[in-house]
């Protein structure tokens, strides 16, 4: 079983990002055009020198369709894809595999997301035909199962746990309110968090991610290609992707405290870039805050933390923004939103900031190596993406 | 001819009657994810339970989950019980619990054997006393030969009578009664005749009777009855008015129910249900009736219950009420072709197992989760199999008429998992390690859809 990698084999040369929030007033196809807009001019280029599109949402639209007619592409190949809520990411790893392969010269990866039209609180996932005995469960349930579990595995009391899954809304929301394109860009004190109202099991409103609109793209080219377009171009180091069977949800030997998918997609990309201890040269990360829960469980799955002492590291304040080993510095999903088809674009846009010195008032000092983390499903049947990139 | 084996059920929550402002005692009242069909089906699983063949399937209810669709095919497939049977659907009036009784033992006289469900959900406008004195219920016998009855049938004789007592259009939801006095003084001949003709038929003397249960839409008819025979008040068996209410069709074969739980070998029991006419049935209690009593009798689900039901609750969860759904989309109607590929697993609860390595699937998978082994699976029941909880939530923000919906995942003994819906159970209650028992529900009705599957329940 291979999984080759492409190491230093493709650079982002341009990237863009609309803010994520409540576009009442921009529907799917304006903020498709933000964004491609956007990045066009970061990698200095016109939009007919791209040679093709891989396109990236949930539910917002259908077909390559959605992105030619907005962008009224002469005629290029447009990819739709879909894989959950890591759908941004799997538009960047199909968009620099078609550009390592030389097939295409320069592409663009983009990501879009409208859930606030629908009027429904929380995500909305539309099942096809079926016989009834689907759960009808929502996400923050369905990622609250980790809260009993962990805290249970580690003798963690539910007080002390509550105080860790705050602490990682109190830095997430505390990074976005230095980001002038995050949803939600205020700090929130730890008390507010721990005393939210409920959504689900231990859950409170602050331990969810923001639901919004939102868009992001990026322009790949080959490595060598890289500085015709860009002084400082970032380099993909690793791209790793693993769906898992769903053996969570008929083993009895799965106990929720843990996604398999997480360590399998961490571990072979490790693996390309050739990181052998991720605690200590992954300079920052991007991951899938997409509940509080999540977080905590992936400092372990991705080796930042040994397992069973996350919780410490949290309130240790490892991950902080100014900590050893920050953490979605741009606010995550919590604080920054959760666009679904963008967000994994967003992840790489904190990258493409912070490797080249433009996070402004978040700018970690001289990150080297930078991973995204980007998942979709639930503990038990998910889907896991992680890269790594560096300058 | 007699019967076979039975079972009952009575729903978890209680109405205080003090709610209602509608004088003492209280009423059962199916949850939300709960009907006719999904009751019957409670009941009938401990009557059929260790697979008992039957030839039919019986179902009597004047509540009955569709007007049009089979609901005794529901209870077949939720039973796990072979297509090849025969399926007979009775309504109209609550006698037909007892009327399908009678028939089932008819079935077991030529040769034939019978599943006779009965199930109520009794529901009256809001104020009235179908309301505050009915209830929610359901029984389940199987009907047999004699040699394999618990109780066998000495005799038995009935009435039709044509009369405007407790009536409804179709179209309607609550029905209305006709004053009582002009009923009771109406029907009083008529029961007294046939009860005295089932008697003769019998070959018992009233006096020998160790139980005499009375039933019917109005109580006063029969108020003269025990005397007009010569009973002893302790003879005449409690109609649970103060604990479960009428319920229905259901409610005499609740009361048999109980008497046989009660009964020792020898012992007489006399059945009567007055409702469009009259049904009377003497059964003896034979030597067998110790050797297979049901899983549960018919006093620990009458002690098993939540009594603080609010009135309001009650009125939401019958739709009398209108509230203000969550932000979330209304639930999908279920299709028929995949309702119809997975029966087995979406009404049965039967999952599969792998031949190979012995891992539970639910559910039911093709390929094994652990060694990858492609059709080597059977099929396995889990409705009956003990669980328990390894992890769970509350979810408050998924659509539920009782919020929060709580899920668990639960664990299997043997082996298997599944995440589902948690029932009965107070919130507050949930934790890891809890024993948990399956149970069939309605989990909701979509453009017109009923969507039956199995929850969790703490065990009752």
């Amino acid at each position: 079983m291979a999984s080759n990698g492409i190491k230093d084999r493709v650079a982002i040369v341009g990237m863009g990002c609309t803010p994520f929030g409540e576009h009442w007033d921009k529907g799917p196809d304006d903020l498709l055009v933000d964004s491609a807009t956007e990045a066009y001019r970061s990698a200095g280029i016109e939009p007919d020198a791209v040679d093709a599109y891989w396109l990236g949402t949930m539910g917002s639209g259908v077909s390559g369709l959605m992105l030619s007619e907005a962008l009224k592409l002469p005629y290029k190949p447009v990819t739709r894809l879909e894989n959950m809520c890591a759908t941004g990411s799997e538009a960047i790893r199909n968009a620099a595999y078609a550009v390592a392969s030389g097939a295409y010269d320069l592409v663009m990866a983009i990501g879009v997301e409208k859930l606030k039209d629908s009027g429904y609180s929380g995500l909305v996932i539309s099942s096809p035909p079926n016989d009834g005995t689907l759960s009808n469960m929502t996400a923050p349930a369905m990622f609250s199962l980790l809260a009993p579990a962990y805290a249970k595995k580690y003798g963690v009391d539910d007080d002390q746990l509550k105080q860790v899954l705050a602490r990682i809304a109190w830095k997430n929301h505390k990074n976005g309110a230095k980001n002038p394109k995050a949803q939600f860009r205020k700090e929130v004190p730890m008390e507010t968090i721990c005393k939210s109202p409920s959504v689900a099991g231990m859950l409170g409103i602050f331990d969810c991610s923001g639901v919004s609109d939102g868009s992001a793209a990026a322009v790949l080219c080959r490595a060598e290609d890289a500085h015709k377009y860009s002084k400082n171009p970032i380099f993909i180091k690793a791209l790793s992707f693993a769906a898992g069977p769903a053996e969570g949800n008929y083993s009895q030997d799965y106990d929720f405290t843990t996604f398999p998918e997480v360590v399998a997609s961490s571990r072979d990309a490790y693996k390309q870039a050739g990181v052998k201890d991720p605690r200590a040269e992954i300079s920052m990360a991007e991951v899938h805050d997409c509940f509080t829960p999540t977080e905590l469980v992936l400092m372990e799955d991705m080796g930042f933390s040994p397992r069973g002492t996350a919780w410490k590291d949290v309130l240790d304040g490892r991950f902080d923004g100014e900590g050893p080993q920050p953490v979605n510095p741009d606010g995550g999903l919590k604080s920054f939103g959760h666009p679904i088809g963008a967000s994994g674009l967003r992840m790489m846009y904190e990258m493409w900031l912070q490797l080249r010195g433009e996070a402004g008032p978040r700018q970690i000092n001289g990150p080297k190596l930078g991973l995204t983390h980007n998942l979709g499903g639930a503990p038990g049947r998910c889907v896991s993406f992680v890269s790594i990139v560096g300058a | 001819m007699g019967i076979v084996r039975y079972g009952s059920y009575i729903p978890y929550f209680r109405l205080q009657r003090a709610a209602l402002g509608a004088g003492k005692g209280e009423r059962a009242v199916a949850s939300y994810d709960e009907d006719s069909v999904s009751m019957a089906v409670e009941a009938a699983r401990d009557a059929a339970r260790g697979g008992v063949a039957v030839d039919a399937v019986l179902f009597a209810t004047t509540s009955p989950a569709y007007a049009e669709k089979l609901d005794a095919a529901t209870i077949q497939a939720a039973l796990d019980l072979p297509e090849s049977i025969a399926s007979i659907g009775l309504g109209g009036s609550t006698r037909m619990g007892m009327a399908g009784l009678l028939l089932g033992l008819d079935l077991a006289e030529a040769g034939r054997s019978a599943l006779v469900c009965a199930s109520d959900l009794v529901t009256g406008l809001p104020g009235g006393p179908r309301e505050s004195q009915g209830g929610d219920g359901a029984v389940a016998f199987v009907t047999g030969r004699d040699r394999d009855s618990i109780a066998r049938v000495l005799g038995r004789a009935s009435s039709t009578i044509e009369i405007l007592d407790v009536w409804r259009l179709p179209e309607e939801r609550f029905p209305r009664q006709w004053e009582e006095r002009f009923t009771a003084d109406t029907m009083a001949p008529s029961i007294g005749e046939t009860v005295k003709r089932a008697l003769t038929a019998a070959k018992v003397e009233p006096s020998t009777l160790a139980a005499v249960i009375l039933d019917g839409t109005n109580p006063r008819s029969m108020a003269g009855l025990p005397k007009a025979i010569g009973l002893k008040p302790e003879q005449l068996a409690d109609p649970l008015a103060a604990s479960v209410g009428r319920t229905g069709a259901a409610h005499a074969g609740l009361l048999l129910a109980r008497a046989l739980d009660q009964a020792k070998p020898g012992d007489r029991i006399l059945v009567v249900c007055v409702a469009d006419g009259v049904d009377a049935l003497v059964l003896e209690a034979t030597d067998a009736i110790k050797s297979a009593p049901p899983v549960r009798k018919v006093d620990r689900w009458i002690a098993s219950k939540r009594n603080d039901l609010g009135y309001q609750s009650y009125l939401k969860w019958r739709g009398i009420l209108p509230f203000e759904p969550p932000r979330r989309p209304d639930p999908e109607r279920p299709a028929a072709p995949p309702m119809r590929r997975h029966e087995r697993w979406k009404l049965a609860f039967v999952g599969s197992r792998c031949e190979k390595c012995r891992t539970g699937h639910l559910p039911p998978q093709r390929v094994c989760v652990k060694c990858g082994a492609v059709d080597q699976m059977r099929a396995e029941r889990f409705a009956d199999t003990s669980c328990q909880v390894t992890t769970y939530t509350l979810d408050h923000l998924a659509y539920s008429l009782q919020p929060p919906v709580v899920v668990g995942v639960v664990d299997y003994e043997g082996g298997g998992r599944f995440s589902c819906e948690l029932t009965d159970v107070d919130p507050r209650e949930v934790a890891i390690g809890n024993r948990l028992e399956m149970t069939f529900r309605r989990l909701f009705t979509a453009q017109g859809v009923h969507n039956y599957f199995w929850k969790a329940r703490p065990g009752r």
